[in-house]
């Protein structure tokens, strides 16, 4: 199935809200998990706000199987509440005075199934997700791990040819995220349609997205898979998410001068022009002294401007040229008795870097 | 250092106090006189109601038959009043809450104006539209042969028109303040917008709707200028308690007691279903 196909959803659109401006073009085929990666305020839920028709966009046109959900230049939009979409909330809103089987049973009644035919639709998701047992609390008497699943039971009972998903593990404790995860990994796979999932935790992105989109400030600024992503971060908020040192320079031949001051020795793939450069912290290797006769054909002097403590690593900023984040034991930290302040010496082997050009990413 | 003076403070005031932080809250003494006459002034009265009311003859005060009457008719227009007002108030609540248009602000001033506006001047008011003589009553009387004033369905106007604000103010109020998300979800969920309204709009305000019903009812039963301007006092017609009690008084002062401690009853129990709203005042839970 390709993107836009019969089957799937394809977004060429604008959102203006005051002065923010959403601008993407993408397409999600049928089974396909779309995750949308971004910070705060990129303009992800304003993205999916759009596609089920709770906010009309100012230019452009969204369309779901071939048919118009919107079109600004032809004037013709579909309401929310004729779009064949489930959107599973990032706080769940399910209806506080009703009872799980109610809010399950509300959209299939709400799409013209008699009182009883709805309710038997309700006992069958109910079943499907597990919850036949919650069927007469209230949402104040749930867990947030069921509170995320009556949301999605209550999105699917509506047969819904796609399905939106914002942050639906946001409100989740660390304890329970990962099983709910595990469990929603499997629900989206059974789920036939397109589905757009926003989220922020790129490990959330990692395990439920076929493909990743990364929006940044209203505009998409990479797509790819979701391990090319990590790899290959195109900007500095994925780099971070995902963990990598991330430089941009000029390549020429096995040379790289970076855009921030300082070079790399790099293997020669013949790459030239504009780069980007990535490097994982840990493939640093830190030394007091200036480190001779060494493999690494990348050595520079640094300072260490701070530490922070990971799980099992000490994580140190270094101020250089260029500046990196480098990790090392903690045992490492108290032998090279390394503090902010001390200068020290980094080396980097020119097979641990990780070059690549802005390939799939649009320009903003 | 010159002597800095103390003051006595028990282990329980201490308790207490730490106990809810902030300033201490020993009434200033300039303030209490006041405050004790206004108690006084407030709640004297009262206690003169219960002090002289007959009690040993208070169902027979209450049965004679223009008390009945009154009683009877108060409760029933009053009820209707609640039941119109709600019919046409909840939506132009919405209306208001929801919607915006030009002039918007200037209607809900007008809209809410009998609020403040003396219920005479309502009467008066009522009378100028709907007399056999008045801009609209002309036509109903012309061509329904309808003629409105001094009947029961005066009494149900007039106290729709004093009553009714309170229950839309209210009303509009819980709109605004509504999570507007449970609708959006309610429309990807495939619910038409009459359907929002009724299955998620009005149960998220249920306890708005039920306390602007209650003070909207209370407001009606207690109605008293504009029925008897634009409804008059026909005994079993019109009259209805408020107005039987002002007639009682010179005629049948038992009974005007009997009456008064009947609606002080209905008044206490009114503040008692709203309590959770409006006896905690300011306080933060």
């Amino acid at each position: 199935m390709t993107p836009g196909g019969s089957d799937g959803l394809v977004v060429d659109a604008e959102v203006r809200r005051g002065s923010f401006t959403l601008a993407v073009t993408l397409a999600a085929a049928a089974g396909q998990v779309l995750g949308l990666l971004g910070p705060n305020g990129a303009g992800k839920s304003t993205l999916l706000s759009a596609v089920a028709g709770l906010t009309p966009v100012s230019a452009g046109r969204i369309t779901l199987a071939g048919q118009v959900m919107d079109d600004a230049d032809a004037e013709t939009f579909v309401e929310a509440a004729r779009r064949p979409v489930g959107f599973v909330f990032q706080n769940y809103r399910l209806f506080p005075y009703m009872t799980v089987a109610e809010n399950v049973a509300f959209s299939p009644r709400a799409r013209g199934m008699g009182r009883r035919a709805a309710r038997s639709a309700a006992s069958h998701w109910l079943d499907r997700l597990g919850l036949a047992e919650l069927a007469d609390r209230k949402p104040g008497q749930l867990s947030g791990g069921q509170a995320q699943r009556v949301a999605l039971a209550r999105a699917l009972a509506g047969e819904p040819a796609l399905l939106l998903l914002d942050e639906p593990l946001s409100a989740l404790d660390a304890g329970t995220r990962l099983d709910v995860q595990a469990e929603l990994h499997r629900h989206l796979a059974d789920f036939a349609g397109p589905c757009l999932l926003v989220t922020h935790d790129p490990l959330e992105a990692l395990v439920l997205a076929d493909q990743l989109v990364v929006i940044e400030a209203g505009r998409i600024v990479q797509e790819g898979t979701p391990a090319q992503v990590a790899r290959q971060p195109a900007t500095d908020y994925v780099a971070k998410l995902v963990g990598l040192n991330l430089y941009t320079g000029r390549a020429d031949g096995s040379q790289v001068a970076l855009t921030g001051g300082g070079s790399f020795v790099i293997t020669d793939d013949g790459l030239r022009g504009e780069v980007l450069v990535a490097v994982r912290p840990s493939a640093i290797v830190l030394s007091t002294l200036p480190p001779q006769a060494s493999s690494a054909r990348n050595t520079w002097p640094a300072k260490i401007t701070g530490l922070t403590m990971l799980a099992d690593r000490v994580r140190l900023d270094l101020d250089g040229q260029p500046p990196a984040l480098v990790d090392v034991t903690p045992a490492a930290v108290a032998e090279l008795s390394l503090s902010p302040g001390s200068h020290v010496w980094l080396a980097v082997k020119a097979t641990e870097l990780e070059v690549y050009t802005r390939a799939g990413t649009q320009p903003a | 250092m010159t002597r800095i003076a103390s003051s006595h403070l028990t282990a329980h005031e201490r308790a207490r106090w730490a106990a809810r932080g902030g300033l201490p809250r020993s009434v200033p003494a300039p303030l209490l006189p006041p405050a004790l006459i206004a108690v006084a002034f407030l709640l004297l009265p009262l206690a003169g109601l219960v002090i002289r009311a007959p009690w040993r003859h208070l169902a027979a005060a209450l049965s004679g038959s223009d008390a009945t009457q009154a009683l009877v008719l108060s409760l029933w227009t009053a009820t209707v009043t609640t039941g119109v007002s709600l019919l046409i108030g909840v939506p132009l609540a919405w209306v208001l809450a929801r919607t915006s248009f030009p002039g918007q602000r200037l209607l809900r001033a007008l809209v809410t104006l009998p609020l403040v506006l003396p219920p005479v001047v309502g009467g008066v008011a009522l009378l100028l539209a709907f007399s056999r003589v008045g801009f609209v009553g002309r036509y109903l009387d012309y061509w329904f042969g309808l003629t409105i004033p001094f009947t029961p369905l005066a009494v149900i106007m007039a106290e729709t028109f004093v009553a009714m604000p309170f229950l839309i103010i209210t009303v509009e109020g819980a709109l605004r303040s509504a999570d507007q998300g449970f609708e959006e979800a309610a429309a990807t969920l495939g619910a038409k917008r009459m359907t929002v309204f009724l299955r998620v709009t009005l149960p998220l305000v249920a306890p708005s709707l039920g306390a602007g019903a209650v003070l909207c009812w209370a407001r009606a039963l207690g109605e008293f200028g504009a029925t008897i301007t634009f409804a008059g006092s026909f005994p079993g017609q019109t009259e209805t308690m408020p107005i039987a009690v002002y007639y009682a008084l010179e005629t049948d002062p038992e009974a005007a007691i009997a009456l008064s401690l009947v609606l002080l009853l209905v008044s206490i129990v009114v503040l008692v279903s709203l309590r959770d709203r409006w006896l905690r005042g300011g306080s933060v839970q």
